[in-house]
């Protein structure tokens, strides 16, 4: 070492002021830069977000497409599409479990503990970075859908309102997955067991294909489950087809209220319950 | 209290379910020198460290770090302290510069302020020209430093260091302390873990030997090394002679064991330089022929062996000399 000055001050600092709003939204920015970071530097995760959404889409409406017939006409692709951010958008919020249980099971956590920083950031953080994935998601969906033949038909504001519906409802289902995270031993598993609940999740559902024809117990499950709800409040608001009019179900005759009603449910379930998990793993 | 205790612990005590990993621990550190917490793995160590940084909670016993409770008042004690785990905290995926930009920033740090101050440490850690890498290409004492530099990005008064040398290479280690060194002449007040006797003695004012989650001794690293006896000279002959031990006798600190073949010899010593080469000319002025000559400085083992009777659970410390083997003690 040549000539070393550590700038120590040695001094006691005495008085601390529990985080404020901004600097409680600073760290939470600090972390979702990190994380989007992270996500740039690992090919996987990123094609979560790029080409497997286009992938997807393409495949389903060339493939499903030649075969689904709809119901009262129209086009697949025009029914599709909400399907595709549903299926996308449901299925990417797994990156908060399998962040959130690397980074518990590695030392990063202990250093942000020992920093006076506001602890929720790091779930707050993570929830965020699901966010902001879930809008490049929808980009490259919808990016791909108008490529394929969608098209909203009820102007920007309304298409705009659709997509906000699966974000809100996307961000909800980030919560549940940082609990699953958080309890999971490892990321593998924690991708292992998020897939086994959110894949049925997104398939039995209107997402893919209309509910009408499918056995009466799935049928239920699907005019119920929560992304049913969301994809046909998406189809109204985009003015594309939306076949779940017609059954009986509350939530498909009121599929928008329904979906902010399921979404603000899950959050006000799973946000604390994170945060109380959070708390539990990391302190002892 | 703050200005003379840095550091204080009195009867720490952790349990992980049947597991005592502290049992009643005491501590004392004056501001502005360093404490070596000395013990083998699964001595305590990391428990005391995790506690004392308000990373886990005690069972029974406080402890103060800058005159805070680590309990109740764990927010100003993280506001003055600087940790460095043994297991590497900072993120494999940002680079080393944006490692320290993100510390600084989750420590309140203005985004200008935090710039400054990661390239300022950059710099003095020798990683200026590896600030822009991503931590997965860095060497092992690279990253050290990098976990050195993030725990003191706010300059706090008290530092943690948890095993800071464990696995580096001879010439990262001696870095390591040089760094360690103008840190408590900056006036820090350092506590340090390590399994290494000579780190402890290079390092420390103060040393405190625990096993099993209990302090079993402590002092500073003069009064260890009394108990422990010291270096040891092992000399190997050519053939046996009986002068040997006798002639050696002026040179060492004690009695000279002989072995079993008369070949071997082993005796305390004050370790100082030039003492192989005077043994080899006391002997060969003698006319008797040396092979072999060794000075061990003692290890943890020893101090282990010296304190408590039995070895450290890991380590195998029956000498090639056993005591059955010894023949003869030249007085």
């Amino acid at each position: 070492m040549t000539t070393l000055q550590l700038p120590t001050s040695a001094t006691v600092v005495t008085s601390v002021r529990p985080p404020g709003l901004w600097r409680r939204v600073s760290d939470v920015a600090s972390l979702t830069y990190r994380n989007l970071v992270h996500i740039a530097r690992e090919p996987l995760q990123l094609s979560d977000v790029t080409i497997q959404p286009i992938l997807f889409t393409a495949l389903f409406v060339y493939v499903f497409g030649a075969g689904v017939t709809m119901p009262h006409g129209g086009s697949y692709a025009q029914y599709a599409i909400a399907g595709m951010l549903a299926l996308n958008l449901t299925t990417s919020a797994m990156g908060t479990a399998v962040g959130l249980s690397n980074d518990l099971n590695g030392g990063i956590i202990d250093r942000f503990r020992t920093l006076p920083m506001w602890r929720p950031a790091v779930l707050v953080g993570r929830s965020m970075t699901d966010l902001l994935t879930a809008i490049i998601c929808t980009a490259f969906v919808a990016g791909t859908g108008l490529l394929v033949g969608w098209r909203p038909e009820r102007g920007i504001l309304y298409t705009l309102g659709g997509f906000a519906v699966f974000w809100l409802f996307s961000y909800a289902i980030s919560w549940g997955c940082a609990c699953l995270g958080i309890i999971s031993k490892g990321p593998e598993s924690a991708q292992g067991v998020g897939l086994v609940i959110l894949f049925p999740l997104a398939i039995v559902s209107n997402a893919l294909v209309p509910t009408a024809h499918m056995p009466p117990a799935l049928r239920s499950f699907a005019n119920w489950n929560p992304v049913s709800a969301v994809t046909a409040a998406a189809r109204q608001l985009f003015g594309n087809p939306n076949p779940s009019m017609l059954v009986r179900a509350w939530p498909m005759q009121h599929p928008i209220a329904a979906s902010l009603l399921w979404s603000l449910v899950l959050l006000a379930i799973f946000a604390p319950l994170a945060t109380y998990l959070y708390r539990r793993r990391t302190t002892g | 209290m703050a200005a003379e205790s840095m550091i204080h612990a009195e009867g720490l005590t952790k349990r992980y379910g049947d597991t005592v990993a502290l049992d009643g621990v005491d501590l004392n550190v004056p501001a502005g020198s360093i404490l070596g917490m000395l013990g083998p793995n699964g001595a305590g160590k990391t428990t005391a460290v995790r506690i004392l940084t308000t990373l886990a909670l005690p069972n029974e016993g406080h402890a103060r770090v800058a005159g805070y409770d680590v309990v109740n008042q764990a927010a100003l004690v993280r506001r003055n302290i600087g940790v460095t785990a043994q297991d590497a905290t900072v993120d494999e995926l940002l680079t080393g510069r944006q490692n320290l930009i993100m510390i600084g920033r989750l420590s309140g740090l203005s985004r200008v302020d935090a710039k400054r101050r990661a390239d300022e440490l950059l710099e003095e850690f020798e990683l200026a020209d590896a600030g822009g890498r991503v931590l997965k290409g860095y060497s092992g004492g690279m990253r050290r430093r990098l976990d050195l530099a993030a725990g003191l990005v706010t300059r706090p008064p008290v530092l943690f260091l948890d095993e800071p040398t464990t696995g580096l290479d001879p010439t990262s280690r001696v870095r390591m302390w040089d760094i360690i060194r103008q840190l408590v002449a900056s006036g820090v007040t350092l506590l340090l873990t390590t399994q290494y006797l000579d780190e402890a003695d290079e390092l420390a004012d103060q040393i405190v030997v625990v096993d099993h989650g209990r302090v079993i001794a402590d002092g500073t690293p003069a009064d260890l090394k009394t108990k422990v006896g010291g270096a040891r000279l092992e000399v190997t002959l050519n053939e046996p002679n009986d002068e040997a031990a006798i002639a050696l006798r002026p040179l060492t600190d004690g009695d000279v064991h002989v072995s079993h073949d008369g070949r071997r010899l082993r005796a305390p010593v004050r370790s100082g330089a030039g003492l192989a080469a005077s043994v080899v000319r006391t002997l060969d002025q003698a006319g008797i022929t040396v092979d072999d000559v060794e000075v061990h400085q003692p290890s943890l083992d020893d101090v282990f062996f010296a304190l408590t009777g039995h070895p450290t659970s890991d380590a195998d410390v029956l000498d090639d000399i056993s005591l059955d083997d010894v023949k003869e003690v030249a007085r």
